[in-house]
């Protein structure tokens, strides 16, 4: 008893220091900012008495469609930031071993450089006279001349990747920079190390044999991958969903330097309200309502899949007690 | 029985400057137990890896039921491997794991059911069938990796040294429960192991594999008994090695002056004649050791030579003896059907015969 608490102390006293961080610098902030959500503010920027003036405030009309549009665009960029770092994270946990410690330290060399810097470096290469543009514009008019002949599927997934227009629009008013293809592009490009990483992990230490069993038992290439790796790496996957969903929820940088009006999130008029109109419980009371619109539907998940797996369990239980009594059973 | 189920057909595969298989020709028999075994490096599972698609001949081809399958990837012959690391599906039930070649075949799914919940019950894993591969002992998983090759009855199926990861208790249970479930679906099995006692005693057929060639492809006994070379003598059994010179030759019987030990009397299968060279090889269990000579009308015809014991390893079952017999070191097994206690005790440094008859030995190699 007495060894188990004195490792007890030892354990408490290792993590000490977590603890302490996280509270000062996360939990007491958070505290802080739903605590100011309950106050008014005052004409030269403070904080005022409390109220919930604040929240009435939000019945604004556009918020629920900014929120809405900061959810899809961070689902947008997550589902091509995953479907581009599967591969390249199964590629390079197939490398050699001396290729693979190069590769993975090649994919932290932008981060040498200013965030800030290389979305501002974006806006160059995004210019209507850049040469991006230019392919843009021809993707365009492919898309527009072949758009019809494509299968309504793909005409639906080509819009909604902003890849088409859905209406024959005038290629030359569609400029790359300012726009939400912009913003897509940019944070894809930002967050894929953040997905390819734990993803790389995951994948380092998939047993690859195991592609080789699903393809000697008739499972082709592509099934195999799907099937097999994929289930394999699922935690990793889930890492890498929340590694850039989360930082793109809250982004900011990207819309504002490369959304123009056109795509405008709810990490920019949080900026607005504590920056511009100095109202920092408005503020506040945006970054909570977004906060709460992830967590929840993400708690609503969690539990979800707890239950599922509970169920599993006791469907396991259920066949092996009719299989002890001799009892027929699915 | 047909005998040219399995082709492999001047089969050649190189790894940059190693040729691991050299030349290599092959013919099976439907529903055989064919068994390759060779020391690790020798190509045998290059030659298993080429018959699941998984490596490419550089020249030759293989054949199964008259179809050339050289070129066809591992998903397209119906050719299942039992790996040596059961390579189980750790994200999958028992269950879906056995149901997955089915599932891919795209059979309907009352059949997939009754023919998993009928292989779980020959496996006797019916109550883990929800349960998760890493859930599961290693012989449990042996056995459902089997299940799971043998589910969609291929008409191969190959075992990469399926035994090597369990231990010996569970390896000798394996080895019995294999031979069943061979007997029992009477589907062709390709067995690679490095482990002669596990080769000898489920094989219907071995090939002997060296640097990538088969030295010797027979049945256990020919194998055991008539090795073709020296390297097939040495890696199956022990032997003692006697070289030498054919002196002269008496009817079916030769004499052959050795180095360092008398002349030996041995049965001349190689129809050899005087002058020639050979290498004859007599095992352990083959050469008698008593202390007292044998009865002098049996002494005229076999070998016997006094010498000295130098080394006893005492086994229960049997025990074996290094004695020093002329300048040589011969190895001798002596199995105990009786009560040993009873015995006059041979020990350490005692003068005794060793004696063999002449048919026991065996010519491996004529230079």
């Amino acid at each position: 008893m007495r060894d188990v608490s004195k490792s007890g102390k030892a354990e408490w006293l290792v993590t000490m220091p977590s603890f302490l961080w996280l509270a000062v610098f996360f939990a007491v902030p958070a505290v802080i900012v739903l605590a100011f959500t309950f106050h008014g503010h005052t004409a030269n920027g403070g904080v005022g008495d409390w109220s919930l003036s604040t929240w009435r405030e939000l019945v604004d009309p556009d918020y629920p469609t900014i929120v809405w549009k900061t959810i899809r665009i961070s689902v947008e960029v997550t589902f091509w930031c995953i479907l581009l770092s599967l591969p390249c994270a199964y590629a390079i946990a197939r490398l050699p071993k001396r290729w693979r410690a190069l590769v993975a330290g090649a994919m932290m060399l932008p981060f040498w450089t200013s965030f800030v810097v290389r979305v501002f470096a974006w806006k160059t290469l995004l210019h209507p006279n850049g040469w991006l543009q230019a392919c843009y514009l021809t993707w365009l008019r492919v898309c527009d001349w072949a758009f019809d002949w494509l299968p309504a599927f793909l005409q639906k997934f080509l819009v909604w990747a902003g890849l088409a227009s859905a209406g024959h629009v005038d290629p030359a008013m569609s400029t790359i920079l300012d726009s939400e293809a912009a913003v897509v592009l940019v944070s894809v490009y930002s967050f894929l190390p953040f997905a390819i990483m734990p993803l790389y992990t995951a994948a380092e230490k998939f047993d690859f044999s195991l592609l080789e069993a699903a393809r000697d038992l008739g499972a082709k290439n592509f099934y195999a991958f799907r099937r097999i790796f994929m289930p394999g790496v699922r935690q990793g996957i889930v890492s890498a969903v929340l590694m850039v969903f989360i930082p793109a929820i809250g982004s900011y940088v990207i819309p504002q330097m490369l959304g123009g009006t056109e795509c405008v999130l709810i990490g920019n008029k949080i900026f607005m309200r504590a920056m511009q109109n100095r109202n920092i419980p408005h503020a506040s009371a945006l970054a909570t309502l977004m906060a709460v619109s992830v967590l929840v539907p993400m708690g609503v998940a969690m539990w979800w899949k707890h239950r599922q797996e509970m169920r599993d369990r006791r469907r396991l239980d259920v066949r092996t007690a009719q299989l002890m009594t001799g009892g027929e059973g699915q | 029985m047909k005998d040219d189920f399995l082709v492999f057909d001047h089969v050649t595969k190189r790894f940059g400057a190693l040729t691991a298989v050299d030349d290599v020709s092959l013919t099976i028999a439907k529903g055989e137990f064919f068994s390759l075994l060779g020391p690790s490096g020798c190509g045998k599972t290059t030659l298993l890896r080429m018959l699941g698609g998984f490596e490419r001949p550089d020249s030759g081809r293989i054949y199964l039921e008259g179809q050339d399958i050289t070129d066809l990837p591992p998903d397209q012959r119906r050719v299942h491997t039992v790996f040596q690391n059961y390579a189980l599906f750790p994200t999958m039930t028992i269950w879906d794991n056995i149901a997955f070649s089915l599932k891919l075949s795209k059979r309907p799914k009352p059949e997939i059911e009754e023919r998993v919940d009928e292989i779980l019950e020959m496996i006797q894993m019916s109550e883990h069938a929800w349960k998760y591969p890493n859930q599961l002992s290693g012989g449990q998983k042996q056995r459902v990796a089997i299940a799971r090759a043998l589910v969609d009855r291929p008409q191969v199926l190959l075992l990469d040294e399926p035994l090597a990861a369990l231990d010996l208790k569970l390896r000798q249970h394996m080895l019995i429960e294999l031979d069943a479930i061979h007997d029992q679906v009477g589907i062709t099995f390709m067995y690679v192991t490095h482990d002669q006692g596990e080769a000898m005693s489920l094989s219907d057929r071995i090939a002997v594999v060296n640097k990538g060639k088969v030295e010797q492809l027979d049945v256990p006994a020919k194998i055991y008994e008539a090795p073709a070379s020296r390297f097939v003598a040495s890696f199956i059994g022990d032997t003692n090695f006697f070289s030498g010179e054919i002196a002269s030759v008496e009817g079916d019987y030769c004499t052959i002056q050795t180095e360092g030990f008398p002349a030996i009397k041995a049965y001349n299968d190689k129809n050899l004649s005087a002058g020639q060279r050979v290498d004859l090889s007599v095992r352990p269990e083959k050469i008698r050791v008593t202390l007292n000579p044998p009865p002098p009308e049996k002494g005229a015809s076999i070998n016997v030579f006094p010498s000295r014991v130098q080394d006893i390893v005492y086994q229960g079952v049997y025990t074996k003896y290094w004695i020093k017999a002329g300048d040589l070191r011969v190895a001798a097994l002596k199995p105990h059907s009786r009560f040993l206690l009873d015995e006059e005790k041979i020990t350490w440094n005692d003068d005794v015969f060793v004696w063999w008859h002449p048919d026991d030995g065996y010519m491996v190699e004529a230079k």
